[in-house]
């Protein structure tokens, strides 16, 4: 194996967890809603797959209960914020501090034991190719998965008329109640997208990047998957280029270190957020765009008016 | 008045926990950084309340609470162990050091024991093992067993503890092949398996065929296994994770620490002391040798037993820095200051320590 192609691989599986957070909590966020529980649904569809995994020996229902764990904890989210209309920051907040909780609470009994490793695919031929073989066909579903759904968000929100109404209720969900739309069932809708993801992210964890279960494995992933959106301006493709970027920055830096060139290594670890944030800024340049991106309506509560 | 006040109410809360504590059994506190199933730091040290519960049980009842962050819960949290009618505290990381003293202060009655510290008073101990020994094991282990003559070290924070440890290794290693070089990545973390596996991963890529780490969790030995190399555990036997890539383990074996100063206190005869421990004393012990032929287990096992007795130590001169100023000379070796204090690499290690 070259090292570049040692590099390329680090860099898909280092940024894929990030992607799959990002762009579920973009649709979220689209939808005017902001739900900063990311790390919480992460960490639950971490603990949620391996469980699933390891009882079962199928990676396959891993992922499915990962979703599954997902989905249920946004929904919680949906239930509380957008029936109960409670404060979304602090909704969000607690969702994690929970999600961080009852994952170690479940997944007691599942640490220390061997994961079930998600298999990456295998293309007869394709994959066997010097370097772009391993690292183009030669990856596990949810890095594929990863992809197309950025593919399939870009296109859902700026193509199709369930993306108009998306952004029209996180524009501005009186226009969009006005006009007709059920601007709770479509938050509903989105947040669970937003689970969905955040789910997936999670199952990448515990079955592909580092196949095994133990408290507070996230370490943090959600947050970034957050700030990313952000900084992207809610644009679907630049939260891709941010995501790999910053797994980019992040391999290169581990690399830099193993040559042996005298870095400050606290510099090191901290290149990847300024770099991605530069750079996000930079190609975010556009303000007029920007304007048009962000969901006027973020974090806002909505009680239709009878 | 005030000051009366405050004399007086100390002096109702001393009788409260006395009265608290009245029943024949002694209270055993224990306060974690983590959750006690890190399979890491925290969770070798839950081991070592079991052995004491499983030891003194007729004579003890031990609490824990885990996960308490440093800082200004941790005295919160030691304070309400103490009201509760603990006789004795186990501390167990750094970060409590100020909290502990402070709250012993108040407390002068009830014993503390603070893990890898400095600051002492007297009823406040402290402990630490030399897990160093360990480390001057696997890098002999590491040279022996690599065909590329290069290891991938997995470090957290370059406080001396960490810097201690690679030195360790790379000495080890050194004397059994002069040459060997090891890569140092440094992940400034205690704790993320994600870095952890991809600063592994990245050096396994770059040529090292032998992994260490001094982080805690199990992704490093594991992404070694994943890779078709070899590497070692930290802070507990990590074989399940890893049955084919496992040389061996650096346990930390707190608990007969635990069951001797619990014992000190229901004696009475326990004092305020600084403990640095080692093979010795059975702090610090291997993991079986695995995954290697015969020869090399020999010389490991070998190895372990002189520093056990005292016939080797690790930091033993000739030492050189890495500019290749002598440190000490043959005959001699570092003297527990100096490595308490190590900030500086040994001759050979392939990476510039961050300041």
């Amino acid at each position: 194996m070259s090292a570049l192609e040692a590099v390329l691989l680090t860099v898909i599986t280092a940024s894929t967890p990030l992607l799959l957070a990002a762009i579920g909590e973009l649709v979220t966020e689209r939808s005017g809603v902001l739900n900063l529980g990311v790390e919480g649904m992460m960490v639950m569809g971490a603990v949620a797959g391996f469980a699933a995994a390891y009882t079962t020996g199928s990676a396959a229902l891993g992922v499915v209960a990962a979703v599954g764990a997902g989905i249920a904890m946004s929904l919680l989210f949906a239930f509380l914020t957008q029936t109960l209309v409670t404060n979304q920051v602090a909704t969000g907040l607690a969702l994690t501090l929970f999600g961080l909780g009852l994952s170690g609470l479940i997944g007691e009994g599942f640490t220390g034991l061997p994961g079930v490793k998600l298999t990456p695919i295998h293309v007869p031929g394709l994959s066997d190719l010097p370097l772009l073989g391993p690292v183009l066909f030669g990856q596990d579903l949810l890095v594929y998965a990863s992809l197309a759904l950025t593919a399939l968000v870009a296109w859902v929100l700026s193509r199709t008329r369930l993306g108009l109404v998306i952004r029209a209720t996180g524009g501005n969900h009186h226009s969009a109640h006005a006009l007709g739309y059920r601007v709770i069932a479509v938050r509903y809708g989105c947040i669970a997208f937003g689970g969905l993801c955040s789910g997936l992210a999670g199952g990448y964890l515990s079955l592909a990047y580092t196949p095994l279960w133990i408290e507070n494995m996230s370490a943090g992933r959600g947050w970034i998957a957050l700030a990313l959106v952000v900084f992207s301006t809610w644009a679907p493709r630049r939260v891709a280029v941010g995501a790999y970027l910053f797994g980019t920055v992040w391999i290169m830096g581990l690399y830099v270190q193993g040559i042996g060139i005298g870095i400050p290594s606290q510099l090191l670890s901290s290149l990847p957020y300024l770099v991605t944030i530069a750079a996000l800024v930079v190609i975010s340049g556009n303000r007029l765009l920007t304007k048009v991106n962000t969901p006027a309506c973020i974090g806002q509560t909505f009680v239709p008016d009878r | 008045m005030k000051k009366m006040l405050a004399m007086a109410a100390g002096l109702a809360l001393s009788l409260a926990v006395t009265a608290v504590s009245g029943d024949d059994k002694l209270k055993v506190a224990f306060l974690y950084v983590g959750p006690i199933g890190d399979h890491g730091w925290t969770y070798t040290h839950d081991q070592g309340r079991l052995m004491l519960e499983d030891q003194l049980g007729d004579k003890v009842e031990t609490v824990y609470v885990e996960s308490v962050p440093e800082g200004p819960d941790a005295e919160r949290a030691i304070t309400r162990l103490v009201r509760d009618g603990a006789g004795l505290v186990f501390t167990t990381s750094f970060g409590y050091m100020d909290p502990t003293i402070k709250v012993a202060e108040n407390f002068p009655d009830v014993k503390f024991e603070h893990a890898t510290g400095y600051k002492r008073s007297d009823n406040v101990s402290t402990y630490i093992a030399r897990f160093y020994e360990g480390r001057y094991v696997i890098g002999q282990i590491a040279a022996k067993m690599s065909k590329s003559g290069v290891a991938g070290y997995v470090a957290s924070f370059p406080i001396p503890e960490v810097v201690r440890g690679i030195n360790a290794f790379m000495l080890g290693a050194q004397s059994v092949n002069p040459d060997f070089k090891v890569k140092v990545v440094w992940v400034n973390s205690w704790f993320d398996p994600g870095k952890e596996k991809d600063a592994a991963e990245v050096m396994i890529g770059q040529g090292a065929d032998i992994i260490a780490q001094h982080t805690d969790s199990t992704a490093p030995i594991q992404t070694a296994q994943e890779k078709g190399v070899l590497g070692f555990g930290q802070a507990s036997d990590m074989i399940h994770f890893a049955p084919k890539a496992q040389l061996t383990s650096i346990i930390d074996n707190w608990g007969p620490y635990y069951v001797a100063r619990t014992q000190a206190v229901l004696d009475g005869s326990w004092e305020s002391s600084d403990t640095w421990d080692g093979m010795a004393e059975g702090m610090v012990v291997m993991a079986p040798f695995t995954n290697m032929p015969d020869d090399v287990a020999a010389m490991a096992a070998d190895t372990t037993e002189k520093i056990r007795s005292g016939a080797m130590h690790p930091f033993a001169g000739p030492i050189y820095r890495q500019d290749g100023e002598m440190v000490i000379g043959e005959g001699e070796h570092l003297d527990d200051g100096v490595l308490l204090g190590m900030n500086w690499y040994v001759k050979g290690v392939d990476d510039e320590l961050p300041q």
